[in-house]
């Protein structure tokens, strides 16, 4: 496999055909922020916080495959500018309420506010009122706390194999849902082998039972199940 | 079916012919205003008078000026009836023999016929789209054949190339190097689409293209599956237009039998075959990766290019995507050849472009311009200026994806580049005209609300951000606005233009930014009451 050379906040560094810039920029021990992205899913560039400048132009690092002479920066003030926008309409979508919810302190969201910076939220809270499924015997699931970045699709999709997640509506109506939009416990798809927790990155998916800072996800156990499969072919 | 076939079949349709036709308009707009009894009443009132030997009735495409519909012509002398009624029948048909008619004439030398130059429609108003020995009299499938039996794959990319034709889709990327793209990808199989989505409030160019003269879209997407070695294409209309899709189907089904669709057509090796796929009312899906998934039984929702559709399209095939006018050209730069369509237009925008006329204006209705006419010329001259004498202040081009376009600015040239100079796009022919009672700032609001409706919301600032910037547009036209909202709108702009996935979030401040640029003392009224 071919190497290329590329520039990363103006240092050369080299990378392999067909890695992203995401990875390619980890190599490199520079860390890209992110939340659609997990290791061992597809990438579908939805939260557009890994946009990188590339020659001029606004590319997202997971989805864009590096090439020779490439010139990429990863933290203008622009950029900076823009992650902390996103951020903070995240925030303002839904009920993102870190004193009540099971992941404070374990919540990929909570910690990206932090890294950028995040002191107050600059936006209308739009203030939804989402429902909260709790029909499955093991699992729950609160839209309060879904920011819609699509991991347990992907995860129940291509790890698990059964699909049982997918996304129906547009716009801010859009949620997540199980088999054809029921409740997930009456799911007849679903194994309830949990890796769309492991998945999540905010409070939206549970165990139930889990109170207050209690629900730790592990999204790296999805790579590692991805990777041993992998080796053992 | 050889070329002596077709021509056989033009020298019988001839013959067939009465002296004189009365089209009557069977398209979406005169359907609307009972268009089929008007041609019912017609086809009676002309058995009764005992002229059937000599009259015949013609149910045809679009004739253009809808704003004065229904629509009757009598061919060949071009008499033009308007608002037709179906009790107007008999004074019409009495007045071919030189009797008293009182229907109000419209007259087919004003500006708004003389100052067209129809390719796309060149059928249109002329033919029964129904039928497709009236497209073959006409000289349809002509080019097919000369590119099947006379050129090569390459020579006809190199034709289209050469035309210097740009996607009318919107984007106005250069039609041949995508075909040239595609020729050159690598796959098993490869495909051709149509994209008739056409989402736009106010856009009703591809839906009369597809009403008028289905066949002269089926021989654009047939050239192009030929040029680039596809042999499955899919035509994508959105559901809400069910007569075209009608059609469609009709000529589908009329060109599978007449051997010009299916295997082996114009006995040669080249196979095409062509099936509709129905939209089900998401603008989204008019976005090229978004509505092949559509076609894939997947949710509409774009994707990052690269990989664009010419290299991994439709279930990963390599796949020519091109919008329905973009393919209504292809059979008449074959005809007339490159350099006579190069010659149309400007340096950059070659050729015409079909307009939807609608909003504030006095002659509502469908034209085909050569590009760099002036908006002043298509406003003022063949949209006869404002609706019942009020004065103009705007335009909008390009829909909730375009600019707005003071008229100050109005001797701007109709081009790709001139338009997205003055913060607008050419879209797709959406043309929509404000007067003075239009108020800027709900204008604006409008188009972001429908932005913020048809967001698939998969990415974040486009899902978001367009709610936050409808919310401050309702916040200002109820007067509660102030300075701060004003600089939090200009900064979502930038965020939803610079940083969404893919058009309609990248396009969605468009009409916020220019109405912001050359209406901005409407929006400090509104925030200093
Ligand atoms: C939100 C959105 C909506 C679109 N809708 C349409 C449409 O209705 N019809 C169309 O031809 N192109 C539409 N496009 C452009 C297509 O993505 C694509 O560029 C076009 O079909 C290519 O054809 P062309 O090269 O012939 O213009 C849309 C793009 C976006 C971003
Ligand atoms: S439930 Fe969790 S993983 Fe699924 S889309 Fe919502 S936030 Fe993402
Ligand atoms: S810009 Fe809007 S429509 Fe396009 S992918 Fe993002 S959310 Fe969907
Ligand atoms: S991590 Fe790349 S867009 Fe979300």
């Amino acid at each position: 496999m071919a190497a290329k050379t590329l520039l990363i906040n103006g240092t050369m560094v080299s990378a392999r055909e067909g890695e992203t810039i995401l990875e390619a920029a980890r190599d490199a021990g520079v860390k890209i922020p992110t939340l659609c992205h997990l290791d061992g899913l597809s990438d579908v560039g939805a939260c557009r916080l890994c946009l990188v400048e590339v020659g001029g132009r606004l590319r997202p690092a997971c989805t864009t495959t590096v090439s020779e002479g490439m010139d990429v920066h990863t933290h203008t003030d622009a950029l900076k500018a823009y992650r902390r926008q996103i951020i903070e309409l995240l925030f303002a979508e839904r009920g993102h309420v870190c004193a009540v919810c099971v992941a404070s302190g374990h919540c990929e969201l909570q910690d990206m506010a932090v890294t950028l910076g995040m002191d107050h939220v600059r936006y209308a809270y739009l203030a939804p009122t989402c429902s909260v499924d709790i029909s499955h015997e093991r699992f729950g699931l609160d839209h309060n706390r879904c920011i819609l970045c699509s991991r347990c699709v992907r995860a129940c999709d291509e790890v698990e194999g059964v699909h049982t997640w997918d996304i129906a509506g547009r716009g801010t109506s859009a949620r997540v849902i199980t088999d054809m939009n029921q409740p997930w416990g009456e799911s007849e798809t679903c194994t309830a082998c949990g890796k769309c927790l492991l998945a999540c990155p905010t409070g939206a998916l549970f165990k139930r039972g889990a109170t207050v800072a209690e629900m730790e996800h592990a999204p790296a156990r999805i790579a590692m199940i991805v990777e041993s499969r992998r080796v053992r072919g | 079916m050889e070329l002596h076939d077709l021509q056989l079949i033009a020298r019988r349709e001839r013959e067939r012919r009465r002296r004189i036709r009365i089209h009557c308009c069977t398209s979406s707009g005169c359907l609307a205003s009972q268009g089929l009894e008007i041609q019912k009443r017609l086809e009676a009132a002309v058995a009764e008078a005992g002229l059937e030997g000599e009259v015949e009735v013609v149910g045809v495409g679009c004739i253009g000026s809808c704003g004065q519909g229904p629509m009757v012509e009598i061919a060949p002398e071009g008499t033009l009836y308007e608002y037709v009624r179906p009790e107007d029948a008999d004074a019409i048909v009495a007045a071919i023999n030189g009797g008293e008619c009182s229907v109000q004439r419209g007259d087919p030398l004003r500006p708004f016929f003389t100052r067209q130059f129809p390719i796309v429609r060149k059928n249109a108003g002329k033919i029964d789209p129904e039928r497709i020995e009236e497209y073959i009299a006409a000289g349809g499938y002509r080019s097919l054949y000369r590119a099947i039996n006379e050129m090569t794959p390459a020579e006809v990319i190199d034709e289209i190339t050469r035309s210097g034709l740009r996607g009318r889709g919107g984007a106005g990327y250069p039609t041949g190097l995508k075909w040239s793209t595609v020729a050159k990808s690598r796959g098993e199989r490869k495909y051709v689409v149509c994209n008739g989505d056409e989402g736009d409030p106010g856009a009703f160019m591809d839906r009369s293209v597809l009403e008028s003269d289905p066949h002269l879209v089926l021989e654009g997407m047939c050239i192009a599956a030929y040029a680039i070695g596809a042999d499955q294409g899919y035509i994508y209309v959105r559901g809400e237009y069910p007569f075209a899709i009608q059609r469609l189907q009709k000529a589908i089904n009329q060109a599978k039998k007449f051997g010009l669709l299916g295997s082996q057509i114009f006995d040669s090796t080249f196979d095409f075959r062509v099936d509709i796929r129905v939209g089900a009312g998401a603008f989204v899906c008019g976005e090229e990766t978004a509505l092949l998934a559509s076609i894939e039984g997947r949710r509409g929702q774009p994707r990052p290019r690269p990989p664009y559709p010419a290299e991994s399209g439709l279930w990963g095939k390599p796949t020519l995507i091109n919008n329905v006018e973009t393919f209504a050209n292809i059979a008449s730069i074959i005809e007339h050849g490159p350099d006579w369509y190069a010659s149309i237009g400007t340096e950059t925008s070659r050729g015409t472009k079909v307009f939807a006329l609608t909003g504030k204006i006095h002659n509502t209705g469908l034209i085909e311009v050569p590009m760099g006419i002036t908006l002043r010329e298509i406003v003022h001259q063949l949209g006869g200026g404002g609706h019942s004498g009020s004065e103009v202040k705007a335009v909008q081009t390009g829909g909730p994806s375009g600019g707005c376009i003071p008229a100050s600015l109005f001797d701007t040239p109709v081009d790709y580049e001139s338009l997205a100079q003055v913060g607008s796009i050419m879209g797709s022919g959406g043309m929509v005209v404000m007067d003075n009672s239009t108020n800027m700032v709900e204008l604006a609001k409008f188009y972001m609300e429908f932005c913020k409706d048809e967001s698939c919301g998969k990415c974040v600032p486009c899902r978001v951000g367009t709610v936050q910037i409808h919310r401050l547009l309702e916040k200002i036209t109820a007067g509660q606005g102030s300075q701060a909202d004003i600089d939090q709108l200009q900064e979502l702009c930038q965020l939803l233009r610079n940083t969404s996935l893919c058009g309609l979030g990248q396009s969605a401040p468009n009409p916020v930014m220019s109405t912001l640029k050359y209406f901005t003392e409407e929006y400090e009224h509104l925030i200093e009451r």
